[in-house]
């Protein structure tokens, strides 16, 4: 069984395919290590084993009739941030602790579609607000290569349920690093898509312009093969593109020779790690040695992603996060006196100290007499980073740098420095600003054998391009079929 | 109501609910008085994760408002979240249009006794209502009902052009007839389809500047909003008259006691913080859609009215009557296409037999029991002369009480005029003979007694006489037995 915990997505469904071993044994080898191994990393905030084991039996039945789909049985860990039928969704955070949602989302509906298996709802920064899954109402989650160290957030317990073999894939979602960060940090690979080509729909929102949901797995074909479930047109998210269906799969071995990778200056100045500086280095090394040519490029307002992030995704967080009253559902304070102390109790009480530090910030930012020097300039040098980027595109195919400055660090040590915290998103929160696609594969290790992440940004809808040159590289290296040393198969 | 050396300056934003099947961000019904909560769904109560769709029923029907007031369409537009916390607004923010709202400018022409005044509009903006809050119901408790919440409203709003409160009933009546004329709103003010905000502000006449204003919320009845906006008046001439000044607040009018009272004042006014709604694109209208909404416009009540005018030599008056609604406007061109013409019969017995009867009922022209076509059967009837104009109201009477048609009310009771001279001149002579001291009067000057004496006759005839003919013949036999 442990080989199958290592195993990819294609070996899997050659295994499942093949009937040498079916989904049930499959989700009980899952269940199982998360079992032996979830108390320690807290990974995990729901697991319904009778759900998954119903699942894989429906999906065993569904391969026996022969109708079969890609990931037909494959047990799909998916960040607690997706509403799920039935089932828990608490967003890591008190105010949803007893939300038990009447409707699936829209990625939930399409891994259920085609036969995948539910295991289970992770653990996360609470609403997505954070690098590294601290601030949950459900506690930290751990590194499975060091348990004092934070696996990176917030997407951190999809991340670490892959990390630590767990899963064979989740799912999370990416605001300004929500996806490439924990996949950086505990050396596995994610996804942000292009903004729009993943229906939001049922996704708990945090920054509406930013959110994107994308595919946390070992290897970037495996990412390829998630985003052929979860990309899409949905008519209930207003922001969901319209565009044909396409193959993410369709162009995994690409021609490096003629490949221009830009070098954002600006991605390898001071404040990278000297660890993280050198797996990238030699990662940029070994496509040249392929043929391809790296470019020098400038991506000038870099610097100012971080503030810019900080002032706009508050600004919707502030507003997206109002419905959550007491009023209906979630949690309500037990006494009060009167509506305006329901209110401020329930919120007092439901949220923690992050999300209520950037509703703060984001009610600021929108009220009379600040809305313009802070949100509005915001939405123009907004503007400028993703001008920045079509410039840089003129002159190269896909960007390369670190996914994250430093690598893992341990549990407790920002908590109290916000600022700090928000800096280790320098690299990861350009792309979202300007709604392009960008992932995280990991390319070695630092001196500390922690996981570095190779982060690689293109332009819009340049998915399947970016999953193919990462998939060339991952063909050359092992850095991604690494096993975290706490958590030997 | 304006008392001498004050002038009276009012703004109306009126929310009109817009007549579509589903509300205007998600797919749940808006037929009004459904059990509480059940006409919700997902997206009405703001569950995590659920995301707004555009109704685009709603977006064309605020083009055909646009449309119908000469103002400008603007080919895009932005949906702004307008925040604040209350039970019944699910979200924490009120979907809206903030600072490009789909319609811009326009004007409406109110019809007053002074002549005719054009009421210029600043603007109209696609919204959704909130929900409803039930504090009687529940004892200690409040009651929230989410089936209003999401109905597409369009918020028209006035520049402060209405100089009284008499004007802004007449510009609210205006415009209440205009958006059921053009189909967009089902008008129905008791159940909230229509309700108005008035801004109310008082200033010395010839002051160039305008007063500090309040805002009176709320009001759905013509009736309220004329009492409101006169107390409200009255209240700031006589507070500014002794000395005081006006304090810019938003208040509410209780129709129990007939007055206005404070809600909260711009200290307390709350800070929306508006932004655009980062989940809907920006609304963009092509010139088709306004070029194909253009086209099925109906013909407007102002131009139908200058039409009945000129086209049916009606009177201004007779011609406002018939353009109250369309369906009344459509009823009059049905009923004269078919009497082939005939419009001063039609009219006058549109205006007074028929108007009169749907009154009594309580009845709206679309469900009136004598339909166009079947008042015209009566008419005809009328116009030929086969039944006097006394037996056509009694024949009407039975056409509306039994669904009949007037044919068969007239051969069933013998109605018909009798048109035979021979017949007429018989009765005549049997009258004269019978009444030699009436014949006496007449010829000594009384004309009263002619009228006695063609009474006579039509006793005689039952009522089936013609009167003109009764009256021909009378003076021929009286002028030739002098």
């Amino acid at each position: 069984m442990s080989s199958l915990l290592n195993a990819t997505l294609a070996e899997l469904g050659a295994e499942l395919a093949a009937k040498r071993v079916s989904s049930v044994e499959l989700t009980r080898a899952c269940l199982e290590r998360i079992a032996a191994l979830n108390a320690g990393l807290n990974a995990f905030i729901t697991v319904d084993e009778a759900r998954a084991l119903a699942d894989a039996r429906r999906a065993d039945e569904r391969r026996g009739r022969g109708e079969a789909a890609a990931l037909t049985g494959i047990p799909i860990a998916h960040k607690d941030i997706f509403c799920t039928r039935g089932m828990l969704t608490t967003c890591g955070s008190r105010m949803l602790a007893n939300f038990v949602s009447p409707y699936d989302a829209h990625v939930i509906e399409q891994f259920d579609a085609c036969g995948a298996v539910l295991l289970g709802k992770c653990n996360m920064d609470e609403f997505a607000m954070g690098s590294s899954s601290e601030t949950s109402y459900y506690g930290p989650v751990r590194s499975p290569w060091d348990r004092g160290l934070v696996p990176g957030g917030s997407s951190g317990g999809s991340a670490v349920a892959v990390a630590g073999r767990m899963a064979p894939a989740a799912t999370g979602t990416d605001t300004g690093g929500s996806i490439r960060q924990p996949a950086a940090l505990t050396g596995v690979c994610g996804l942000k898509p292009t903004y729009g080509l993943v229906s939001r729909y049922g996704l708990v929102a945090f920054a509406s312009s930013f959110d994107q949901a994308g595919p946390i797995a070992k290897s970037a074909a495996d990412l390829a093969a998630l985003m052929n479930v979860m990309a899409g047109f949905d008519a209930r998210d207003s922001t969901s593109l319209e565009r044909p269906k396409e193959d993410y799969a369709r162009d995994l071995n690409p021609d490096l020779a003629t490949l221009r990778i830009g070098l954002p200056k600006e991605y390898f100045g001071e404040g990278i790690e000297p660890g993280v500086r050198r797996a990238v280095e030699e990662a940029v090394r070994w496509f040249e040695a392929q043929g391809a040519r790296a470019v020098p490029v400038e991506l000038p307002n870099t610097e100012l992603a971080v503030p810019v992030y900080y002032v706009l995704a508050p600004a919707e967080a502030s507003s997206n996060l109002s419905r959550f009253d007491g009023v209906r559902y979630g949690h309500r304070a037990a006494q009060y006196a009167d509506l305006a102390d329901m209110y401020a109790r329930t919120r007092a009480e439901g949220f923690g100290a992050e999300v209520k530090r950037r509703i703060l910030v984001g009610t600021y930012v929108l009220s009379h007499g600040y809305y313009d020097a802070y949100y509005l300039q915001a939405q123009k040098l907004r503007r400028l980073v993703a001008r920045d980027f079509a410039a840089a595109f003129e002159r190269c195919d896909v960007i390369a740098g670190p996914t994250s400055p430093a690598t893992a660090f341990a549990i407790g040590s920002k908590v109290d420095d916000p600022v700090q915290m928000y800096l280790n998103d320098i690299f990861t929160i350009p792309a979202p600003l300007a709604g392009l696609p960008a992932l995280s594969i990991p390319c070695g290790f630092d001196g500390k054998g922690l996981p570095v992440g190779l982060q690689l940004t293109g332009p819009h809808f340049s998915e399947a391009r970016l999953l193919g040159i990462a998939h060339r590289y991952q063909q050359a290296s092992d850095w991604h079929l690494r096993v975290p040393s706490e958590t030997p198969l | 109501m304006s008392r001498s050396g004050w002038e009276v300056v009012v703004g109306l934003e009126t929310h009109t609910q817009l007549r579509t099947r589903s509300k205007v961000f998600s797919g749940a019904s808006t037929a009004f008085g459904a059990a509480p909560n059940t006409q919700a769904c997902a997206v009405d109560i703001a569950l995590p994760g659920t995301l707004p769709v555009l109704n685009r029923a709603a977006v064309e029907h605020a083009i055909r408002f646009g449309l119908a007031v000469d103002a400008a369409i603007n080919r895009r537009s932005v949906f702004a979240r307008k925040n604040y916390f209350y039970p019944d607004l699910p979200k924490g923010y009120q979907i809206s249009q903030y600072e490009l709202p789909i319609v811009q400018g326009g004007e409406l022409r109110i019809a007053l006794e002074a002549g005719e005044k054009r009421v210029r509009l600043t603007r109209a903006h696609l919204e959704e209502d909130a929900g409803k809050s039930l504090h009687e119901d529940f004892h200690g408790m409040t009651g929230i009902d989410l089936n209003r919440a999401g109905t597409p409203l369009l918020e028209i709003v006035s520049e402060p052009d209405l100089r009284s409160a008499a004007e802004a009933v007449a510009y609210a009546r205006a415009l209440h007839a205009l958006v059921v004329w053009i189909g967009i709103c089902d008008g129905n003010m008791q159940e909230g389809s229509f309700r108005c905000d008035a801004n109310v502000s008082v200033r010395r006449a010839g002051d160039a500047r305008l007063g500090t204003r309040c805002e009176i919320k709320n009001l759905n009845s013509f009736r309220f909003l004329e009492r409101a906006i006169e107390f409200e008046a009255r209240r700031q001439i006589e507070l500014l008259e002794e000395g005081g000044a006006v304090a810019q607040e938003t208040r509410l009018y209780d129709p129990e006691r007939d007055e206005t009272r404070p809600m909260r004042t711009k200290e307390e006014a709350h800070d929306y913080r508006y932004f655009p709604d980062p989940d809907l694109m920006p609304l963009v209208v092509g010139e088709e859609l306004i070029e194909r909404l253009r086209a099925d416009m109906p013909e407007l009540p102002e131009a139908r009215r200058k039409r009945f005018e000129r086209e049916y030599a009606l009177s201004q008056y007779e011609s406002s009557l018939l353009t109250q609604s369309r369906a009344w406007a459509d009823f009059f061109e049905a009923l004269i296409k078919q009497l082939g013409g005939l419009q001063k019969l039609a009219a006058s017995w549109m205006l007074g037999e028929l108007s009169a009867a749907l009154n009594r009922g309580g009845i709206d022209i679309e469900a009136s029991p004598i339909d166009a076509e079947r008042l015209a059967g009566l008419l005809k009837r009328v116009h030929d002369n086969t039944i006097s104009g006394r037996a056509a109201k009694d024949v009407f009477e039975a056409m509306w009480n039994d669904r009949l048609e007037a044919d068969a009310v007239i051969d069933a009771r013998g109605l018909q005029q009798i048109s035979d001279a021979g017949a007429i001149e018989k009765l005549v002579d049997e009258v004269l003979a019978a009444n030699r001291r009436q014949v006496e009067d007449y010829r000594s000057g009384k004309e009263r007694a002619f009228n006695a004496l063609v009474g006579q006759v039509m006793k005689a005839s039952r009522g089936k006489a013609s009167p003109a003919q009764v009256n021909a013949v009378l003076r021929r036999r009286l002028a030739r037995n002098e």
